[in-house]
C-alpha cells in the first residue's frame, strides 16, 4: 500500500472518530470539534488521493477544492460557535435539550 | 454506535483501497490550459480561474457567516475591554507588523507558489486576532458603512469581474487572456483584505459600535 | 428582440442578482426592505425569460469561465430545474411580501441580506452541474437557513437552529465524503460526465450511500427528521415558510439530480428503502400533525409527511418512470405553495392572538377571513382534494401505484390523505369555535394576509394547468436517464 492510501485510510479514521464523538457526547463544544475533525479527515482523503499520479506533479483540482472546503469550514465553526454561546446564555448550559417525541 | 461507526470505516476503508494505484487525475488538463489562465501556479489557476465560481460562492458563505453572526446579537460573554499582560501587548506590536508583510508575500507569491488570497487573508486575520486581544475594540469611525464596504469589498470586485465578462459578450467569469493576470491580482488584493477583516470581525464576535 | 432574449445569460443573471441585492441591503439598511422586495420581483422576471429560452431552444448550458467540463464548472438547466427555479421565485416572492409588513425595523434589516443571499444560494444551486460546485452552494443555504431561524431569538428558535446546523453540516460532510470518493474513481465531479463513466464498483456504492445519506438527513425523510419540526417552527413565519418549502427541496433536488444521472443503473435495493421510508414519513408525519397543540408544530410535522410522498415515487419509477416522476415534481412544486400559505397564514394567526395553540384560535374565520380561507385552500392541496395541484401529484401517484400492482403503497398513500384531512381540519375546526378564553386581537396588516392567499390560491391553480405544466417539466427530458446532457 503505497503512501496516499495511507493517508487516505487515516483521513477515513478520522471522519468515523468524529462522526462517532458527534453523535455520543452531549456538550455542544465537543459537536463542533467533531464536525471540525470529520472535515479534516474528508480534506485528508481528498489531497491524498491527488498524489496517485507516481512521477507528475500532484492533482491541483483537489487541492483547490479543500481550500475552498476550509473557508466553508471556518463559516460554519464561526457561526455554529456563536450560536452555542447563544444557546447557553438562554438555557443556561452547553447542550440541546432532550427532544420530545417524534 | 461503536460496532456501527466500525463497520463504516471498513466498508469506506475498503472502498478507498479498490481505487487504482496510479491515476492521472486533472494534472495534464490544467498543465496543457496554464498559460491561458494568467498565474504560473496550478493551484492558484484552479482557484481562482478554471473553477473561480466555487471561489466567489465560498467568498459569500464567508460574509454569510459573519451577516449570522452578527445577527445573533450580543454575546453576554464576549469582553470588550482586553486585560492582556505585557508580553501579549509587546508580542502584539512586533508582530503585527510582520505578519502583514508576510501576508503581502503570501498574495504576491500565490501567482507562482504555494500562497493567494485566502492564505494571505488568513494571516492577516490573524494579525486583526492579535490587535482585538490587546486594544479590545477596532476604531472608532471604521463601523457602520466603512467597515461594511470594506467586508464585501472582495466578493463585489469578484462579481463585478464576472459581471463584466458577461457584459461583453462572454461567459460568466471568462477572462479574456491577456487580462487575466492583472483581473486576478486585482481580485486577489481586494479579497486579502476582505478576508483578513471578516476573520478579524468574527473574532470579535459583535458588530462594533461608534459608542466607546 | 429575439436575440435580445436568446443572447442575455439568464442563468448567471439569476445567480448574480440576489447577491448583489443582499450585498446592497447590507451595505444601505435603511432602505433594505423596498430593495429586497424589488430584488425578488426581478428574479421573478429573470425566471420567465430562462423558461422562454428553455421553451425556445431546449436546455440551457452555460460553462462558466469558458473552460468546460471536466475543468470548470458548468451550469446546466433543464425542465425540472425551471420548475424548481419557478417554485423558488414564486414564493419567494409572496414570503417576502409578507416579510416586509412582519418584521420589526431591528429584525428587517438583518432579515433581507440573509434572506436575498439565501434565494440566491437556491438559484445558484438548482442552475448548478457540478458536485462540487452544488456543495458550496448547499453550505450557503444550510448557514443562510440556521442564521434566519435564529433570527428573532428566544430559547426555542435557538435550540432549533443549533440542532439544525449540525445536522445540516454533517449532512454536508457525508455528502462531500461522496463526492471525494467519486471524484477520485472517475476523475471528475461534473454531473453529465459522471453519467456517462460511472459503472457499479464499491466506490459507486460508497458514494451513493454516503450522498444519500447526507442527503436524506438534509431534507429530514423519516427517521432523519429529528431536526425539522423544533426548527421550522420556532422560527419566524416567514423563514419557516421558506425552510418547509424550498430549504428541504434544495437537497431533494440534488438527490434526485443524483439518482436520475448516476445511481439509478446501480443502486440495487435503494429505491425500495427511500419507498420504505417515505411511507413510513408519510403515516408518522401524519400521526404527530394530528397530536400537536400547536399550529406551527402541527405545520411542521405536516412537512415530514409531504416528504415522505416525494419518496414514494422512488421505487415506483422502476416501472413507469415519467409518471412517477413528474407525480414527485407537481407534489413538490405544489407543496411548496401550499406550506408556504400554511406557514404564512399560521403567523397572522399567532401574531393576532399573540400565542398559536389550536384549542384557543377564537373565532379566526371572523376576523381574519382571508387567513383563514388561506390555510383551508392550502389545506385542500395537501390533502390532495381535487382541484389542486396537490390533487394533481397524488393522482398521477396513484396511477403510477395501480399500474403496477404495488397496493401497499396506493394505502399508505390513501392513508396519508385520511390523516391529512385529519390535521387540517383539526386547525379549521377550531377556526371557527369561540375559544375558551377569548383576548384582544393585534390587528394583522392586509398584505401578510393577501401573501398567504395569494401562494395559497396558486397551489390550487396548478391543479388547473396540468398541460402546460408538464410541458414545461419535459423540456431536456429531464427524467430519462443520463439528464443535464448539454
Amino acid at each position: 500500500m503505497s503512501i496516499p492510501f495511507l493517508y487516505a485510510l487515516v483521513g477515513i479514521g478520522l471522519f468515523c472518530l468524529g462522526l462517532h464523538a458527534l453523535i455520543v457526547h452531549d456538550h455542544l463544544l465537543r459537536k463542533i470539534l467533531a464536525i471540525n475533525v470529520m472535515g479534516s479527515g474528508v480534506f485528508l482523503v481528498l489531497v491524498a488521493l491527488a498524489r496517485r499520479g507516481g512521477d507528475s506533479p500532484p492533482d491541483p483540482v483537489p487541492h483547490a477544492m479543500v481550500i475552498t472546503g476550509i473557508v466553508v469550514a471556518v463559516s460554519a465553526t464561526a457561526l455554529a460557535l456563536s450560536l452555542m454561546l447563544k444557546v447557553k446564555a438562554a438555557t443556561g448550559r452547553a447542550e440541546l435539550p432532550d427532544k420530545d417525541g417524534g | 454506535m461503536l460496532p456501527l461507526i466500525l463497520a463504516l470505516a471498513a466498508g469506506l476503508g475498503y472502498t478507498v483501497l479498490s481505487l487504482p494505484e496510479q491515476v492521472q487525475g486533472l494534472q495534464g488538463a490544467v498543465a496543457d490550459q496554464l498559460e491561458k489562465s494568467g498565474v504560473t501556479n496550478p493551484v492558484t489557476a484552479v482557484l481562482l480561474n478554471f473553477r473561480g465560481y466555487d471561489t466567489l460562492l465560498e467568498m459569500v458563505v464567508l460574509l454569510l457567516a459573519l451577516l449570522g453572526v452578527w445577527s445573533l446579537g450580543a454575546q453576554p460573554e464576549v469582553r470588550t475591554e482586553s486585560d492582556s499582560g505585557p508580553v501579549l501587548d509587546i508580542l502584539t506590536r512586533l508582530l503585527v507588523p510582520v505578519l502583514v508583510l508576510v501576508a503581502a508575500y503570501l498574495l504576491w507569491a500565490g501567482a507562482h507558489a504555494p500562497g493567494g488570497a485566502f492564505q494571505a487573508g488568513a494571516v492577516l486575520g490573524a494579525a486583526g486576532v492579535l490587535w482585538i486581544l490587546t486594544c479590545g475594540r477596532l476604531q472608532h469611525g471604521l463601523a457602520r458603512l466603512p467597515l461594511r464596504i470594506a467586508l464585501v469589498a472582495g466578493v463585489a470586485t469578484f462579481m463585478a469581474v464576472a459581471a463584466l465578462a458577461l457584459q461583453t459578450g462572454r461567459q460568466l467569469l471568462e477572462y479574456p487572456p491577456a487580462q487575466a493576470g492583472s483581473l486576478i491580482l486585482l481580485i486577489e488584493v481586494i479579497a486579502t483584505v476582505s478576508i483578513g477583516l471578516t476573520l478579524a470581525t468574527l473574532f470579535l464576535g459583535v458588530e462594533p459600535t461608534d459608542k466607546e | 428582440m429575439d436575440v435580445l432574449f436568446s443572447e442575455t445569460p439568464w442563468g448567471p443573471v439569476l445567480i448574480l442578482l440576489p447577491l448583489a441585492g443582499g450585498i446592497a441591503c447590507f451595505l444601505f439598511p435603511a432602505s433594505a426592505k423596498t430593495m429586497g422586495l424589488l430584488t425578488v420581483a426581478l428574479v421573478g422576471l429573470v425566471v420567465v425569460g430562462l423558461g422562454w429560452q428553455l421553451l425556445e431552444y431546449g436546455v440551457y448550458h452555460h460553462a462558466v469561465g469558458g473552460w468546460g467540463a471536466p475543468l470548470g464548472i458548468d451550469l446546466a438547466a433543464d425542465g425540472l430545474s425551471l420548475l424548481m427555479l419557478a417554485m423558488t421565485a414564486l414564493v419567494g416572492f409572496g414570503v417576502s411580501l409578507y416579510a416586509t409588513g412582519y418584521f420589526r425595523p431591528a429584525d428587517s434589516v438583518r432579515f433581507w441580506p440573509l434572506w436575498l443571499l439565501l434565494l440566491g444560494a437556491l438559484n445558484a444551486l438548482f442552475l448548478s452541474g457540478d458536485l462540487f460546485n452544488l456543495y458550496v452552494t448547499l453550505e450557503l443555504v444550510g448557514l443562510a437557513a440556521v442564521a434566519l431561524t435564529a433570527l428573532q431569538g428566544g430559547r426555542d428558535a435557538l435550540t432549533g437552529a443549533m440542532r439544525y446546523l449540525l445536522a445540516t453540516l454533517l449532512g454536508s460532510l457525508l455528502y462531500l465524503l461522496g463526492v471525494a470518493l467519486l471524484y477520485h474513481g472517475y476523475g471528475t465531479v461534473d454531473i453529465a460526465l459522471l453519467s456517462e463513466r460511472v459503472a457499479p464498483s464499491p466506490v459507486a456504492w460508497a458514494a451513493l450511500g454516503l450522498m444519500s445519506a447526507g442527503l436524506i438527513l438534509k431534507t429530514a425523510l423519516f427517521p432523519l427528521h429529528f431536526w425539522l419540526p423544533p426548527a421550522h417552527a420556532s422560527a419566524p413565519a416567514p423563514v419557516s415558510a421558506v425552510l418547509s418549502a424550498l430549504v428541504v427541496k434544495a437537497s431533494f433536488y440534488i438527490l434526485l439530480r443524483l439518482w436520475l444521472a448516476i445511481f439509478s443503473d446501480i443502486s440495487g435495493g435503494v429505491a425500495g428503502l427511500f419507498g420504505l421510508l417515505g411511507a413510513g414519513a408519510v403515516l408518522w408525519g401524519s400521526w404527530q400533525a394530528l397530536r400537536q397543540t400547536q399550529v406551527k408544530l402541527l405545520v411542521a410535522y405536516s412537512t415530514v409527511a409531504q416528504i415522505g410522498y416525494l419518496f414514494l415515487a422512488y421505487p415506483l419509477a422502476s416501472g413507469m418512470g415519467v409518471t412517477a416522476w413528474s407525480a414527485m415534481a407537481y407534489l413538490a412544486f405544489s407543496h411548496a405553495l401550499a406550506k408556504a400559505a400554511m406557514f404564512l397564514a399560521a403567523g397572522n394567526m399567532r401574531q393576532f392572538g399573540g400565542h398559536d395553540r389550536i384549542a384557543d384560535l377564537d373565532r379566526v374565520v371572523q376576523r381574519l377571513p382571508l387567513t383563514v380561507g388561506a390555510f383551508a385552500l392550502a389545506g385542500v392541496s395537501i390533502m390532495g382534494l381535487p382541484p389542486s395541484g396537490g390533487f394533481n401529484g397524488k393522482w398521477l401517484l396513484l396511477q403510477a401505484a395501480l399500474t403496477q400492482g404495488r397496493w401497499e403503497i396506493v394505502g399508505v398513500i390513501l392513508l396519508g390523505g385520511l390523516l391529512a384531512a385529519g390535521y387540517v381540519f383539526k386547525v379549521l375546526g377550531n377556526a371557527f369555535t369561540q375559544a375558551p378564553k377569548t383576548h384582544e386581537p393585534i390587528s394583522v396588516p392586509a398584505r401578510m394576509q393577501w401573501a398567504a392567499m395569494l401562494l395559497a390560491a396558486g397551489a390550487i391553480l396548478v391543479g388547473f394547468l396540468a398541460s402546460p405544466f408538464l410541458a414545461l417539466m419535459g423540456v431536456g427530458d429531464p427524467f430519462s436517464v443520463g439528464g443535464l446532457r448539454p
